[in-house]
């Protein structure tokens, strides 16, 4: 099986799925001509034609709004926010027009729209790039939230959002785009929303995390292994909808459990995942749940991006807290 | 010392067409020197009659509104010209209808149930539905969402080599919005075959056209979108129907979108929980009631012949009866549920949601049990 870094995989799953369903088309800022400011849509223009693969003016309200009407046509669009924090220009078309858009016409206008944007910190972008903003789109119901880890999860994860008949905020890690690299299968699968992945079986505390968070969790689970800690990974995947069933798992097999993001602390995703451990798995817990976040501040300027991002060092350091509690 | 007093400019009235706006018929319904009408003599009764059917509707919600049994309800009124002259240009078989709110006579000619309306009114989910088959986006209420709908519609009619027409209502105040600079640059880019239809009715809300933009006029951004721009007069049913067509025979033959700017005047408040006392003068409304569409377009009728005491009498009698039959047929309809709060939200429920569902419809509100 080859091995893809998770740019491929994704520009491999547009091809694929563009290849097989000609409703399919992609629009955005430079997606065409340039394939995309990291290339996941390289080539396509090329193959489909600069109809199918559609550069937009510098616009992102009406890239997410002129799905709308696209969608409405019988065209399936998958849509490019060129990164996640420029969205909230198209914020209100996302959320109060994409989302709602079936409920309101009472199903007469299903919303087949995917809405793919990279997103988070550790490529000292300018400023306003990087912002992790996946909790205020999860406020938006009738979206459904998709933040894949791995290259194998991002194409099949991505099959699966431009299938679904519901809108899909697929969230890519930009910082993982080439450093992330798995095996990749040739032909057609999905990955199935709301199955999270448990990455690295433990006894001793779960690590809940998504994107690119993942594989923060994944070495900082190796230094704790050289304290003999052995940690747990539960990698979400989407976040809506949520694996309740997952979450309360862990409680259950490990008793002790961290969230990691890349999000701001305050009403982070973070603080649903321990509501949610907490009211389906009270009794299993032997210890408080513990947060490793981005703090309540603005994303900062690139210099001081390695404080802002969560850390090794600061996983580690909840780790040890959290087994320590009762240890 | 003493506070510098504000200078009291003597403001113009507000709305209204510009004296240089196309129009075909004068003030009192006379056909200007030289022109000639565009429509038959049945689609001249068709457009009076909806004209008609709106005034009486309007008259017939705000007082079902006032009665408590429909909720806010924005009113056409005045603007019947406007919005049939735009309809009559549609082919509801292949052209789309993306509305805002203020364009009732224009969604139930392109098929849109009158009951189906009042139950969206009466705030019952259903209403919200379009049957299949009718060409017609939901009543917008972001102001100025719309339209990147509609160019999106028009770019995919376009791509799959269709020849239907998309067209899109939107206000003098929702122009201001970032939204409808970013669909009409789109649609320039594209050509898309979209006709935006900008009325300007002099308010929104309370702020009137003279506070909202400097531009000389709406249509004159057009040109910065590499669009044709027109200016019509927009209580003239004959011009606004000519402009119409051909803004539409323009798209549907691929020559990309016009923005139009019908120019009118809304005789009633923005809606039923507005009072528009407390900004309109008493004089600007009292002369712009003289500029009622309705009226004008009688007096054409009559004077060329095809209309009549009878006649319209007639027709006020079986538009009273189908207003009657819909709020009838809307108010039969069963009251909404507890579960239409979860209806049509996902294609599928998540075990999260369903039990949310669960709880709720356990728990209802006594007395709404």
């Amino acid at each position: 099986m080859a091995v893809l870094t998770m740019v491929e995989a994704i520009r491999q799953a547009l091809e694929q799925e563009m290849e097989r369903d000609e409703r399919v088309m992609i629009l955005g800022e430079d997606v065409g001509r340039l394939g995309g400011v990291f290339r996941a849509t390289d080539g396509l223009q090329a193959r489909f034609g600069p109809a199918r693969v559609f550069d937009t003016p510098l616009a992102e309200a009406v890239i997410a709004g002129a799905s709308v009407g696209l969608a409405m046509s019988g065209m399936v669009p998958v849509a490019e926010m060129q990164f996640l924090g420029f969205s909230h220009q198209a914020f209100h078309q996302i959320a109060d027009q994409i989302a709602r858009y079936r409920f309101r016409s009472q199903g007469r206008y299903p919303m087949q729209i995917t809405i793919r944007s990279p997103f988070g910190g550790g490529v000292r972008t300018p400023e306003m790039h990087s912002d992790a903003l996946e909790a205020q789109f999860v406020q938006c119901p009738g979206l459904k939230i998709v933040m894949p880890a791995s290259a194998y999860d991002a194409k099949g994860l991505l099959l699966a959002a431009i299938r679904d008949p519901d809108p899909v905020l697929f969230c890519e890690p930009l910082r993982g785009y080439r450093l992330v690299k798995d095996e990749v299968p040739e032909g057609d699968y999905t990955v199935p929303f709301g199955t999270a992945r448990v990455v690295r079986e433990g006894t001793d505390v779960t690590l809940v995390a998504w994107s690119a968070a993942v594989q923060l969790c994944e070495r900082a689970a190796e230094l704790a292994a050289e304290e003999n800690i052995s940690c747990r990974i539960l990698d979400l995947r989407t976040l809506v909808p949520l694996d309740v069933e997952a979450l309360a798992h862990c409680a259950e097999v490990t008793g002790r459990v961290v969230v990691v993001h890349e999000a701001p602390y305050t009403g982070g995703f973070g603080a649903e995942v321990i509501a949610t451990i907490q009211e389906e798995a009270f009794y299993a817990l032997e210890a408080p749940i513990a947060r490793v976040t981005a703090p309540d501040t603005p994303y900062p300027i690139a210099g001081v991006e390695e404080f802002y991002i969560p850390n090794e060092e600061r996983v580690l350091a909840a780790v040890r807290r959290t087994v320590g509690t009762t240890a | 010392m003493t506070k510098a007093k504000a200078t009291a400019i003597p403001t113009p009235f507000e709305g209204g067409a510009d004296p240089d706006a196309f129009r075909l018929l004068d003030a009192v319904g006379a056909l200007v020197e030289g022109a000639v009408t565009p429509l038959s003599g049945d689609q001249l009764l068709e457009g009076f009659r909806w004209m008609l059917f709106s005034r009486t509707l309007d008259e017939r919600a705000v007082s079902l509104q006032r009665q408590g049994r429909i909720g806010t309800y924005s009113a056409v009124y005045g603007q019947e010209a406007s919005v049939v002259g735009v309809s009559l240009a549609l082919d509801p078989a292949r052209d789309w209808i993306f509305p805002q709110y203020r364009e009732t006579p224009a969604l139930l000619r392109h098929g849109m149930p009158l009951s189906t309306l009042l139950l969206y009114y009466i705030g019952n989910p259903v209403g919200g539905r379009v049957p299949d088959g009718v060409l017609l986006a939901p009543i917008q209420i972001s102001l100025a969402a719309q339209l990147p709908h509609a160019v999106g519609m028009a770019l995919g009619l376009k791509m799959q080599g269709r020849d239907g027409v998309v067209v899109t209502f939107v206000g003098d105040g929702a122009s201001s919005e970032g939204d409808f600079h970013e669909s009409l640059n789109l649609a320039g880019v594209v050509q898309a075959p979209v006709v935006f239809v900008l009325q300007n009715n002099g308010y929104a809300i309370s702020t009137p056209r003279s506070k909202q933009s400097a531009a000389t006029s709406f249509a004159a951004r057009a040109e910065g979108y590499g669009m044709p721009g027109v200016r019509v007069d927009g209580n003239d049913l004959l011009a606004v129907y000519e402009v119409a067509r051909e803004a539409v025979e323009r798209a549907r033959t691929g020559g990309g979108p016009t923005l139009i700017e019908s120019q009118t005047y809304r005789l009633f408040p923005h809606n039923t929980a507005d009072d528009a006392t407390r900004y309109v003068p008493a004089e600007e409304l009292e002369a712009r009631h003289l500029e009622d569409p309705i009226p004008r377009l009688r007096n054409y009728l009559t004077a060329i012949g095809v209309l009549d005491d009878t006649l319209e009498e007639q027709m006020r009698v079986a538009i009273v009866e189908e207003i009657a039959a819909g709020v009838a047929a809307a108010e039969a309809h069963p009251p909404p549920t507890p579960g239409q709060v979860f209806d049509y939200a996902y294609a599928d429920f998540s075990p999260r949601i369903l039990r949310q569902r669960e709880e709720i419809i356990g728990n209802v509100p006594k007395g709404d049990a």
